[in-house]
């Protein structure tokens, strides 16, 4: 038997902003065993609930994370919304939709981005970043913020979009679409991306059933599941909407079903757009949640539910959220044993790590 | 500052952040704000860098991490804290597991405000650094003992 070396990885390492620590057991430059271990940026903020009134909670929960806080904050709403027997209006719900949708397309180019200087092609990255700054545009020109929106409330939302910017979101995406198409080109076709993704990490649909992956993990290998489409959300089946899946199961599949998704979400947003009807964005809230509750939502990285436990006070006696990337970690940990380590970083980026989302 | 003279080097940390202010760390080193242009360049290693970026507030688990990257750098070196939670806790002040802003750990030098933090005013505070750094490099250049920490925004 090879001598084994534990290399350890974190916590400040090259592959992500956040602080991450995997042990990686190597027998020559393979890795048999990762051995993740967290907790670098748990907060507790869950806890928050018994310092917070619940329609204070909004703004804790959407800073569990900054890239899909978006879909954080929405999936308390639906949470309390739910175990309040609160009817949202429609364009509400609608506006819910666009930027939720957005937030996928700025979260898939950002992890584009991350993946392309994870193998080294430090031009790429650049360009993809280039590009997500549109949507953040987008973003800040209806929500004020670029990265932590505070639009959504219990009861609806906090503010409106008129047709005109509504409009311009529509031009603006659709200017978008070509640039995207010629750097999904370099990612799908280029040969020296291939031979980094292709093969590398192959996760078969079994296994990523047996392990509980979700998001676009469990879509890459061809697991048709989505709580857009599971949830039945009307909306969603109005638009048509239908999972992106590849077979592959490999990075390079996990990758192809990201870039497929950035051009559904925009084509999503735009046919919402020209469907969306007038009226108001909130509804008069009363009393307080009494029941329990649990919504899902479909975040960029996959299912992410939202407890809540109500006892008709101010405070709630519980809130749980749990995350995608905890899904999916499993997932991780079974494609690093038997990967070569200059593939680490790779394999570590294809589910998309969260680790703000994780710990919380 | 009228120029910058040296090409300061940057290193980022995330303290326990919730990605807002990471993501708009990386977006200045990307070519809408590309502080690259100034000399500015994300480097992973501690004793390689000028600048730490601190992002998010601290907690037990992370406060060694940070300050062991802090003792690395070498001198003159500056601490800029990015965000309401680098810089007092923030929105998790109260979160049983934050023990507070990043001068909990280290000595900070400049303060950026914001939740998250805006691109511009993270390059405003880098820029409001060097000139610490500078003064901190005459000292360390004349053999007097830098002290830490005192500028504050
Ligand atoms: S200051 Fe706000 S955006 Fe920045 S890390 Fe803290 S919560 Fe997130």
């Amino acid at each position: 038997m090879a001598k084994r070396t534990v290399i350890p990885f974190g916590p400040q390492h090259p592959v992500l902003p956040e602080p991450v620590h995997l042990d990686l057991v190597l027998e020559d430059e393979t890795v048999v065993e990762a051995i993740p271990s967290i907790g670098y940026i748990h907060r507790g903020l869950e806890k928050l609930v018994e310092k917070r009134e619940w329609p204070e909670m909004v703004s804790v929960i959407e800073r569990i994370c900054g890239i899909c806080s978006f879909g954080h904050g929405m999936g308390y709403c639906l949470s309390i919304e739910g175990n309040m027997g609160i009817q949202i209006p429609e364009r509400a719900e609608y506006l819910r939709l666009i930027w939720h949708e957005l937030g996928r397309v700025h979260s898939h180019l950002l992890w584009l981005g991350l993946l392309a200087d994870s193998f080294g092609f430090e031009s790429l990255y650049m360009h993809t970043w280039k590009l997500r700054e549109t949507v953040l545009d987008l973003f800040e020109r209806t929500t004020g913020g670029r990265v932590i929106f505070s639009v959504c409330k219990v009861g609806g939302l906090r503010r409106d979009v008129d047709a005109d910017t509504l409009a311009l979101m529509e031009r603006k995406l659709t200017e978008l679409v070509p640039e995207i198409e010629e750097l999904a080109k370099v990612f799908i076709e280029d040969s020296s991306v291939g031979s980094r993704l292709k093969g590398v990490g192959v996760l078969t649909a079994e296994e990523a059933a047996a392990l509980g992956a979700v998001g676009p993990v469990a879509r890459g290998s061809g697991l048709r599941m989505d709580v857009r489409l599971e949830e039945k959300d009307r909306l969603y089946v109005d638009l048509g909407f239908e999972p992106c899946v590849e077979t592959a199961g490999d990075s390079h599949a996990r990758c192809v079903v990201r870039i497929r998704e950035l051009f559904q979400s925009i084509e999503l947003i735009k046919a919402a757009i020209q469907r969306i009807p007038d009226g108001e964005v909130s509804v008069p809230v009363k009393g307080n949640p009494e029941r329990e509750y649990i919504a899902r939502v479909e975040q960029p990285r996959g299912e992410a539910y939202y407890y809540s436990k109500g006892a008709g006070e101010k405070f709630l006696k519980r809130i749980r959220v749990r995350t995608p990337t905890n899904a999916n970690i499993p997932a991780m940990v079974k494609t690093l044993a038997g990967a070569q380590l200059a593939d680490v970083p790779i394999l570590i980026l294809t589910i998309d790590p969260c680790i703000s989302c994780t710990e919380r | 500052m009228a120029y910058v003279t040296k090409s300061p080097w940057v290193i980022h940390y995330d303290g326990s952040s919730c990605n807002g202010c990471d993501i708009e760390v990386l977006a200045c080193l990307t070519p809408m704000y590309d502080v690259e242009r100034f000399g500015i360049i994300n480097s992973g290693n501690p004793k390689h860098a000028d600048v730490l970026l601190i992002t998010g507030s601290v907690n037990e688990q992370n406060k060694p991490v940070v300050q062991q990257i802090y003792d690395e750098m070498l001198q003159p070196k500056v601490v800029v804290a990015i965000g309401a939670c680098a810089c007092t806790g923030g929105v998790f002040r109260e979160c049983y597991n934050i023990i507070g802003g990043a001068d909990q750990a280290i000595p900070v030098d400049v303060y950026v405000p914001g939740c998250a933090a805006r691109p511009e005013s993270i390059i405003d505070g880098v820029v409001k650094g060097l000139a610490v750094l500078a003064e901190k490099r005459e000292k360390v250049a004349k053999g007097e003992t830098v002290t830490e920490g005192e500028q504050a925004e």
